[in-house]
């Protein structure tokens, strides 16, 4: 399957590449002089508040915002140079409740970009099935509509959707926000077995501390437009970092084998 | 003789008067149509440009219906027939529901759904024909059922500028001072437009449906 982004620069081995971005929005500035990669294979997730700045880096990614100051590269190239419409075909893109379009039906959505991308429909066919096989939904959805489907139905199909023309960059917005805890981490833990297997550069926003140490394997903490700290998934908890630490206390409630000791660094003993 | 009675004696008038009533309200509300939808994309395009066409259209509703075919009457070329006149102020009214319908739909468009086709890599062109204007077809729709029965109802007020249609009997009986041949205006016109709603309200519902399709 040849993908949009792959026959990029590969002297860089980074797929996203944040170099002293910064955004600024009348004035104000959402995110200050982020440097931040992710590489190919590599999945990293943004934690942070609602208002962190997350959302604004994913956006600065595929486009949809320019940095105000500083870089961001794709494949080595800077997002300005990039036709904004073969960037964003080349980056798979997952919102919270799927963002499907409610007037298509689950086969035409997830077929989105390969019909844009005019694929013959012989290749959308088969590509729509093995994408429904892929997510676990059954075949029989493909003729439904979005609202005929329930909540965790969606998801996997906003990642049917996003997946569809194999793009090499995967990047998810509080993608499983909106599910119940049951379907929730049942889509965390396919998600993760998936991207084992695709091995996609994928950047994944969440406020949930207890997904980011699932998926990632780095984790960025952000606060008020600032990167705090970037760390390996499994030396996230060990950091010393009082936000870190107000983060794991937050969560330290939950059990996990990647999450501290409950007595360490904790105030309550 | 009763309302009936003389309806059927000059049936012959009463369907030429209808069609040229329909002609005028259809006509008038298709070029209402190819303005106004347009205008109305347009619109969301360029935020701008919002506040002065849709208070221009405002204005143009404000004007007393007979005195802006008057107004209308020395145009050149346009005034020369009252049923090219009729139907250009017929189109101007229409305007408004047309703009204000095609602006409000494309703007009630679930903001996610319009982001994640952009993030997907959708053109503009696109994202207005395969996303934007098919939710936003039920209130378009809304839109076009408001100014054709707009138009059906005002386009009675044509025969005064010699336009023709059901409002040759509406004047006719009134200078008669006979209800009978004011009712063989008035009932076919307020049918007309019942049909026209009728019509219109039920596709409106089919398109709106889009939405929320199941």
């Amino acid at each position: 399957m040849t993908a949009p982004l792959s026959h990029g620069s590969s002297i860089d081995s980074s797929a996203i590449e944040f170099d002293h971005a910064s955004f600024r929005l009348d004035g104000r500035p959402l995110l200050q002089d982020l440097v931040l990669s992710v590489k190919q294979g590599e999945t990293l997730v943004l934690l942070g508040r609602s208002g962190s700045g997350k959302t604004t880096t994913l956006k600065l990614i595929n486009r949809l915002l320019l940095p105000t100051a500083g870089d961001v590269r794709v494949n080595g190239r800077r997002t300005a140079e990039w036709d904004p419409i073969r960037l964003r075909r080349g980056i798979g893109y997952v919102i919270q409740d799927g963002g499907l379009f409610p007037h298509f039906t689950v086969e035409r959505n997830i077929a989105l970009v390969p019909r844009i991308e005019n694929w013959p429909q012989a290749r959308i066919a088969a590509r729509v099935r093995e994408l429904l096989a892929t997510v676990g939904l059954s075949e029989e959805l493909a003729s439904r509509y979005p609202s005929q489907l329930s909540g965790g139905q969606r998801q996997r199909v906003g990642v049917a959707r996003a997946l569809a023309a194999d793009p090499p960059i995967l990047i998810l917005d509080e993608a499983f926000g909106a599910l119940d805890p049951i379907t929730r981490s049942e889509m965390q833990k396919e998600f993760r077995a998936l991207q084992q297997r695709m091995r996609k550069a994928v950047i994944f926003v969440t406020h949930d501390l207890r997904e980011a140490l699932l998926l990632a394997d780095r984790i960025a903490l952000m606060e008020e437009g600032r990167l705090i700290v970037d760390l390996p998934a499994a030396e996230f908890s060990r950091s010393q970092h009082p936000l870190v630490r107000a983060y794991v206390e937050a969560f330290s409630s939950l059990p996990d084998e990647r999450l501290p000791d409950p007595n360490f660094g904790t105030k309550r003993s | 003789m009763n309302f009936l009675q003389f309806m059927m004696a000059n049936r012959q008038q009463v369907l030429d008067l209808t069609l040229e009533h329909m002609t005028l309200a259809g006509v008038a509300t298709l070029l209402a149509a190819l303005v106004g939808i347009p205008l109305g994309i347009l619109i969301t395009r360029v935020p701008q440009l919002s506040k002065p066409v849709l208070g221009g259209a405002n204005i143009i509703q404000t004007i007393p219906s007979l005195a802006l075919f008057g107004f209308l009457l020395p145009a050149p070329w346009i005034g020369d027939r009252g049923s090219r006149l009729a139907i250009l102020a017929l189109a101007l009214y229409a305007l408004l529901p047309l703009i204000r319908n095609t602006y409000a739909g494309i703007r009630s468009v679930d903001p996610a759904v319009v982001e994640a086709g952009r993030a997907m890599g959708l053109t503009d062109r696109q994202l207005l024909f395969q996303v934007e204007l098919p939710l936003a077809s039920g209130v378009i729709v809304a839109g076009l059922r408001i100014a054709a029965v707009l138009s059906i109802g005002l386009a009675t007020i044509a025969a005064a500028i010699g336009a023709g249609g059901l409002g040759e009997f509406i004047f006719r009986g009134l200078a008669m001072v006979n209800n009978q041949v004011i009712l063989a205006g008035a009932v076919p016109a307020a049918l007309l437009a019942l049909f026209a709603d009728f019509v219109l309200g039920r596709l409106e519902r089919r398109l709106g449906s889009l939405r929320s399709k199941s």
